[in-house]
């Protein structure tokens, strides 16, 4: 039996309570420092800045006193596709640049292979992919803050999310590497979002693993993932009690109950 | 008129006969131009333009691993995994330092450490022919521990040699010339002589396949390489 459970990949996902999360931004910086996004001085125009991690403040337009809003954390979202390794960006990718990872769940990003035709960019239904317009220039003397273990990436190829990849792979080499650790646990692989959310609103762990609390979570009854109905299968869940936030997660028609639109995942 | 067609002809049909009459001289002419052509090409592209492309340089002095290896018995007593299961590489002072207080043996490479290095207390320097770009992730832990291969396999007899060879710098990457290797055409009689990322591939590729073979149906032919696994 454990034999066979060993056998099953590991799926990473991640679960948001958007009753949490303040909108503070803790998660995008957390995640620029930790993978050497570049910046410019003037930040101001969000078409060519670069936030792997961005919040975004949905309003519910109403006036006041009802008006509400709420924050939402978005990352790569990891589609798995119909079928598992079916993702938007990863079958469009002329160049294998990007690809499904089946051991980890994770959508790649190779940039020593991305030649910055934006196909992707243009697939991707969560605009979580970002293009270099500029080599990055780093102020005087940050470059020796830089991630050692993320390549910082050149003009003319695109980048994202990738669930703090590095840190598997420093996780893993311990695993491999130390006597006394034969598994990766729980903790040992944690984003650096998760981490620095002071709110706690950011759980990270194996969707497919009984032990790790993302795989209880993601069954919430207030769970939901974004635009479901597209069929993208992500990885990424978000938990409200507010049903007009669930609501806001894809696009209902009227008269469509919330949470309708639930896309089924199988097995895996 | 009759003055300028004559001239005309002259010009003309004179070059014309003389090809068609010694088309056999000047045909050895071309060939032998080409031949001395293409051989100058494969000079300059094979000899000359690696000489220009890598830089020499020295390591800060000579290193004998043959004399290290008798005293210390395997590769890890020195180049050890930490309890972390990160890779140390090469050692630092300290450690050589509980050994070389004082000048043993009377070489002037032991001098010029014990001196420059050990009693300043300064790092050396060292070269590392295997250093990988910044886009790779390479841990020796999965390689060594895991996969059980040779510290052999990638680095090659440098465990017996007596001396540092030459540290070539490509002058474009600031790669050293071990990642690439020295054969042009890509041809290895030694699994080490070469670091490339097909040689890397051509087994994680094995792997993949092999994982694909063990996963379920649904998840077959979908494996397009292992290249997530070591870039970064």
């Amino acid at each position: 039996m454990k034999k066979e459970h060993d056998k099953v990949n590991k799926k990473y996902g991640m679960v948001v309570d958007l009753d949490k999360c303040t909108g503070c931004g803790s998660c995008m910086v957390a995640c620029m420092s930790e993978n050497n996004v570049p910046f410019k001085e003037d930040e101001s125009n969000k078409l060519d800045s670069i936030t792997w991690m961005r919040v975004y403040k949905v309003s519910n337009k109403k006036p006041y006193p009802n008006n509400e809003v709420f924050y939402i954390p978005r990352p790569c979202q990891h589609c798995g596709g119909q079928h598992e390794g079916h993702s938007p960006c990863v079958s469009v990718c002329p160049a294998t640049a990007t690809d499904y990872d089946y051991t980890t769940g994770i959508v790649s990003q190779v940039y020593t292979r991305c030649f910055g035709c934006r196909y992707c960019m243009a697939a991707c239904p969560y605009h979580a992919r970002y293009f270099n317009w500029w080599d990055p220039v780093w102020p005087d003397g940050m470059e020796k803050y830089l991630s050692p273990n993320v390549s910082p990436r050149m003009r003319g190829i695109v980048e994202k999310c990738s669930f703090c990849f590095h840190r598997y792979q420093v996780a893993m080499e311990e695993v491999y590497g130390s006597d006394d650790k034969e598994a990766l646990e729980e903790g040992d692989y944690q984003t650096a979002c998760t981490q620095a959310c002071p709110a706690g609103a950011i759980t990270f762990g194996d969707l497919n693993d009984e032990t790790h609390a993302v795989h209880k979570l993601k069954d919430d009854k207030n769970a939901f993932r974004l635009l479901e109905r597209l069929g993208t299968n992500t990885k990424i869940y978000y938990i409200s009690e507010r049903e007009w936030v669930r609501r806001a997660g894809d696009n209902y028609n009227p008269g469509e109950k919330t949470g309708s639109v639930k896309y089924k995942t199988e097995g895996h | 008129m009759s003055t300028i067609d004559e001239k005309y002809q002259k010009v003309v049909v004179s070059p014309v006969d003389e090809i068609i009459g010694s088309e056999k001289g000047s045909s050895a002419i071309i060939l032998v131009f080409f031949i001395a052509g293409l051989v100058a090409s494969l000079v300059v592209g094979w000899v000359i333009f690696p000489k220009v492309l890598y830089s020499q340089k020295k390591q800060p002095f000579d290193f004998s691993h043959e004399v290290h290896s008798e005293q210390v018995e395997e590769c890890t007593g020195c180049h050890f995994f930490r309890d972390d299961g990160t890779f140390a590489g090469v050692p630092k002072l300290a450690q050589c330092a509980e050994c070389h207080e004082e000048v043993q043996g009377d070489t002037p490479n032991e001098k010029v450490f014990v001196e420059e290095y050990v009693a300043k207390e300064k790092e050396v320097p060292w070269l590392i022919y295997s250093k990988q770009p910044d886009c790779v992730f390479f841990s020796h832990a999965a390689h060594v521990k895991k996969a059980e291969m040779e510290c052999k396999e990638c680095h090659g007899d440098i465990g017996t040699s007596k001396s540092l060879k030459v540290y070539e710098e490509n002058r474009l990457t600031g790669i050293s010339r071990d990642v690439w290797g020295k054969s042009i055409g890509g041809f290895k009689s030694n699994t080490w002589d070469s670091m490339k990322m097909d040689v890397c591939a051509k087994c994680h590729e094995k792997h993949a396949r092999q994982k694909e073979k063990e996963t379920k149906h649904e998840q077959k032919n979908n494996y397009k390489g292992a290249c997530f696994q070591c870039h970064k």
